[in-house]
């Protein structure tokens, strides 16, 4: 039983990750840069939610609507102001950018909050699911966190390959020239794959301090890079990638804390990682990249 | 001629580096340096050494590395183990230094060699994250590793200090979390400023060689270079177990910089392989003189800000994306050389004039 | 066009940095005469000090703090910042010791050695005379290695690994590590608390790792049977629902929490969504718990830790209606220990007679002896006295968590 108790946590851990990869991936496949301000946008969305249910009082539905919001619109601005003037620059300039943002947001926030860490109140009000007898016990937020990657996961799948800006994110990602050729407004496409990512954070963020109901500035920087090291084992650029590498990574976690040893679950997790990349050089789902002469 | 303008280059690296010394050695025995620049000098070595070497694997190879910390925190360890390992039989406290700057080195040098093998078949944001993982599970294992030494030997666990079952004469060393403390603080600004000489010496001597071209070359087209029977595998190897090298050098001089040394997030996590990035990608890739540069002033930018107390972390995030605009955005650089012709234009003629 | 991009970006750089060193000579010849380790030097710069804090006579003696006031560990740094600032000013309003003033200035840094090097020196610039700090065991481990050199007199609040105050210099307020996990497992041995301990700790901090040594060590004398010992590391300190699972597995009556109270309110929250109910037992570290915002009080009931300081007692209430009207945030342990810290210089600056214009070595011979001869009532503990190893002697009180208050024991 303690067996299928570590497991369910551990997706649940992993479709956090999932979903916060999901938007590191769109973000690489479409404009080929390694955000990593990524991570600090899921606290933006935690101190939202936490001011708008916690202080004032409202109901935790408007809070996360409104991370959703502020989350969309902080996305869509960065990338105006600090990413797209860097187009056409080495990928370098824009990682080391995307890295002074993030050091921006985590300050911006403790000027505003401080540095005391604060019990978020979960926003998810599910009883818990007892079964075999009251011997397993699965948490409201840990169901409703897996029901939740899952629709994200049909949802974007459909956006993609349904509606026409889906397809451009598509056309933009396969080939940034050729888009452009087609008519495409690839500068267009681009915003709106970080309005999607950045309200993706904000759903992720809400999900995460729920589970883990401790919210300060520095909340988001560690599931950034883990989802990041999620979206790489999947295979960056690809999206059932992110899920499936998301999941997996979470369900590592858990096991390897459970059964091997809680000082060294994140070693196991970036071990199994660079092993998986060595037999699988772009990921479990990642395209095989062939170099032209 | 091209030789020429190489040789005046890289003097010039080398006595800004001299100069540097001499004026910090003016000030010093004049008394006119204050207590802050004294505390800084080494550190600032340390960023210029790291600077340098990781320029090497990412400037001169074109291999984005994001574990630079994990080597220099190798080397550290080593170097620092050593020491106090050696406490009694060497007493000499700068010999015991010097020795474990080799140690450090040849330690580092070897990680790097034996990470590289398995992990540079891989390619770009790849081989920047199992760089990045790497380098976790260093800090990982350090921070879980306990290590005594009593009269039957050595004692190893990574547990607890319990576990290592010392006997009465046991000390621990490597204290996990804790790390290792009350190491002699042998690092000078001068043996720093030797090493920084040195790292330079390899470094350029390195580049300007036929197997830095080689280097280069994969850099640059890793096909054509293929092709003309350059062993792509060996030389990238070297590049990289050479930075890690000269990584580890920088670890043991910071390990002999500070009293108490600890594998932290902060200083030897993902976020300091970062920083070393930022020297290299703001000094400018593959520019020597300019991450070395870069590293001294972007580690005193934090401390010259100190005055605006909550501030500076801000106004250093802000600064960091506004150089990066403006150094490395389309629109800036076209807009830099459109000044700097028209600058030219207008001194031509007043040479003339003149 | 590289090359004239990668020369522009070089004078740049060199051009920002001779603008930076140029301020920086700038800046040092006027501080630096000041800065100087002469006795004649320093007692110039108390003057000017003095000048500065009008009224007082005896001049003003600087004191400087350290501490994280930035990054994840900034709470313990503000805290500590707060708490000397706030002792200094009462003090300062009664009139100073012997009319000497007290004037505080603190430096961050971010839990880091290397960085707190940084700020030491950069307190030495400003003048200071006696170091408060600093707040957390690594980097107070590297000042002190710098402090004993210099011999200045350091007194650190919240350092609580042995190595801190390993040189003769270096007093603290706090207990060490080992002590604690011994008189935990002692005290939960003699009240029977429990037979079957689970321990959850974090093995990335000295102070965790420490505490838990020594309790395991102890618990085996006690009698106490550990059937869980879990860590976690501060990359993984938001989810605790394995560690929680074990030790609920291993049924576990009493989990030991050597921990801070940020992460002991999370394991609190879970094991409550888990419904695991066993005694929880903390250290001084736990102190804070009823202050973290937002938080459900409710889940805390029963909670046990040994503290020497409760915001609630009433030995602390003026200091706790004060802090909060100062910096609007509940006070916590840091914070008490540096309060103290500032109230035992001051005893001890009366003590030993030292005045303003002394230079800080000769201050910090005196205090050496002082600090061994006086005896505080502070908020962390009643008739604290000090041995020369610069150890506090002390008692921790154990305390239980009842309708959201503490509760003697």
């Amino acid at each position: 039983m303690s067996f299928l108790s570590y497991l369910i946590n551990g997706i649940s851990l992993g479709s956090i990750y999932a979903i916060i990869a999901l938007g590191y991936t769109m973000v690489y496949g479409i404009a080929r840069m390694l955000n990593f301000a990524h991570g600090d946008i899921i606290m933006v969305g935690g101190f939202v939610i936490f001011t708008i249910v916690s202080t004032l009082s409202l109901p935790p539905m408007l809070g996360i609507l409104a991370a959703v919001a502020a989350c969309t619109l902080l996305g869509v601005v960065i990338e105006r102001v600090a990413y797209k003037p860097l187009r056409g620059a080495s990928s370098l300039a824009v990682l080391i950018t995307a890295i002074g943002v993030s050091y921006l947001l985590q300050n911006v926030a403790l000027l505003i909050f401080g540095s005391n860490a604060r019990q978020f109140t979960s926003v998810v009000n599910v009883p818990n699911l007892k079964l075999a007898g009251g011997a397993l016990s699965i948490s409201g937020v840990t169901m409703v966190t897996i029901a939740s990657c899952i629709v994200i996961m049909v949802g974007l799948t459909t956006f993609i390959n349904k509606t026409k800006i889906g397809q451009a994110m598509l056309a933009v990602s396969e080939d940034t020239g050729a888009a452009t050729l087609m008519g495409i407004d690839v500068n267009k496409t681009i915003s709106v794959t970080f309005a999607i990512g950045s309200a993706l954070a904000a759903i992720a963020g809400a999900l995460l301090c729920s589970t883990y109901p401790s919210l300060t500035p520095y909340t988001g920087s560690m599931p950034g890079i883990k989802a990041f090291v999620a979206a790489v084992f999947g295979g960056i650029g690809s999206i059932p990638g992110a899920m499936i590498g998301g999941i997996l990574l979470g369900i590592i976690e858990n096991l390897s804390k459970a059964y091997i040893s809680s000082q060294l679950s994140d070693a196991i997790v970036f071990a199994v990682l660079i092993v998986v990349l060595l037999v699988r050089p772009t990921g479990i789902l990642g395209k095989k990249i062939t170099e032209k002469v | 001629m091209k030789k020429n303008k190489l040789l005046i280059q890289n003097s010039i690296t080398y006595a800004i580096v001299i100069a540097c010394w001499i004026v910090a050695q003016i000030l010093i025995s004049t008394g006119n340096m204050k207590s802050l620049m004294k505390g800084l000098l080494v550190p600032l070595c340390i960023y210029a050494i790291l600077a340098i070497s990781l320029n090497l694997t990412v400037g001169i190879l074109g291999e984005l590395s994001l574990g630079h910390a994990g080597f220099m925190c190798v080397g550290a360890f080593s170097g620092a183990f050593f020491t106090k390992c050696m406490e009694n039989v060497i007493p000499d406290v700068t010999v015991r230094f010097l020795i474990a700057l080799l140690i450090g080195a040849a330690v580092a040098g070897v990680c790097g060699i034996l990470i590289g093998i398995p992990v540079l078949r891989l390619k770009g944001d790849y081989l920047a994250i199992v760089t990045l993982a790497f380098g976790e599970i260093i800090k990982n294992l350090i921070n879980a590793m306990y290590v005594g030494k009593d009269a039957s030997g050595f004692h190893f666990s990574i547990k607890d200090s319990l576990s290592l079952g010392l006997d009465d004469t046991g000390v621990v060393i490597i204290k996990g979390a804790q790390g290792i403390t009350g190491t002699p603080k042998a690092a000078t600004f001068t043996i720093a400023i030797i090493l920084v000489l040195l790292t330079l010496f390899i470094t350029l001597n390195l580049i300007n060689s036929r197997t830095g071209r080689a280097i280069m070359s994969i850099r640059d087209n890793r096909i054509a270079a293929e092709s003309v029977g350059i062993n792509i595998t060996k030389y990238k190897l070297m590049a990289f177990s050479i930075s890690a090298a000269l990584a580890g050098v920088a670890g043991v001089l910071y390990a002999h910089n500070l009293s108490s040394l600890a594998a932290t997030p902060k200083n030897f996590g993902y976020n300091m392989s970062i920083m070393i990035l930022v020297f290299v990608v703001l000094g400018g890739l593959g520019n020597i003189r300019g991450s070395m540069i870069a590293a001294v002033v972007l580690t005193m930018l934090p401390e010259l800000l100190r005055g605006l107390n909550d501030y500076r972390m801000l106004i250093y995030a802000v600064v960091l994306i506004v150089m990066m605009l403006f150094n490395s955005s389309p629109k800036a650089i076209e807009m830099r050389s459109v000044f700097m012709d028209r600058l030219k234009s207008k001194k031509k003629p007043a040479k003339e004039a003149a | 066009m590289r090359k004239v991009v990668s020369l522009g970006l070089a004078a740049m750089m060199a051009l920002s940095l001779t603008a930076c060193g140029g301020g920086d000579t700038a800046a040092t010849t006027a501080a630096a005469k000041d800065a100087e380790t002469t006795a004649a030097a320093d007692s110039a710069e108390t003057t000017a000090a003095a000048g500065e804090a009008a009224g007082a006579e005896a001049g003003t003696i600087k004191l400087g703090v350290i501490g994280p006031l930035t990054g994840p560990a900034a709470t313990y740094g503000i805290a500590v910042a707060n708490g000397a600032d706030m002792a200094a000013k009462e003090i300062n309003a009664a009139g100073g010791v012997n009319g000497i003033m007290f004037e505080v200035q603190a430096e961050d840094d971010e839990n880091d050695p290397e960085k707190s090097i940084n700020a030491y020196n950069t307190l030495k610039d400003a003048g200071m005379q006696m170091l408060v700090g600093t707040t957390t065991s690594k980097p107070c481990i590297a000042v002190a290695a710098e402090t004993a050199n210099d011999n200045m007199f350091q007194i650190t609040p919240s350092g609580s690994a042995v190595e801190c105050v390993a040189n003769d210099n270096v007093f603290r307020v706090c207990f060490a590590d080992p002590d604690q996990g011994t008189v935990s497992a002692k005290y939960i041995g003699e009240n029977k608390l429990a037979t079957k301990v689970a321990i959850i700790y974090d093995s990335s901090t000295e102070y965790s790792a420490g505490i838990r040594e020594t309790f395991v060590k102890e618990a085996a004398n006690e009698g106490l049977e550990i059937v869980a010992d879990e860590a976690f590391t501060a990359d993984s300190n938001t989810d605790f629902s394995v560690q929680l699972d074990k030790a609920k597995e291993a049924g576990a009556e009493l989990v030991f929490l050597p921990i801070y109270y940020q992460e002991a309110s999370v394991i609190l929250k879970q094991a409550h969504d888990k419904e695991f109910a066993p005694i929880f037992f903390g250290c001084d570290g736990m102190d804070g718990i009823l202050s973290v915002e937002n938080f459900d009080t409710s889940l805390a009931e029963g909670l046990m830790l040994l503290t020497p300081f409760s915001s609630t007692d009433d030995s602390s209430k003026k200091f706790t209606e004060d802090y909060v009207a100062a910096y609007g945030t509940d006070p916590n342990q840091f914070g008490a220990d540096s309060y103290d810290a500032v109230y035992a210089i001051a005893a001890a600056v009366e003590k030993a007679g030292i005045t303003a214009d002394m230079d800080y070595s000769a201050m910090c011979d005196a205090m050496k002896t002082a600090m061994t001869e006086i005896s505080i009532d502070g908020l962390t503990g009643a008739g604290m006295t000090w041995n020369a190893a610069g150890e506090p002697n002390k008692a921790p009180k154990a305390v239980k968590i009842v309708n959201g208050a503490y509760e003697m024991q």
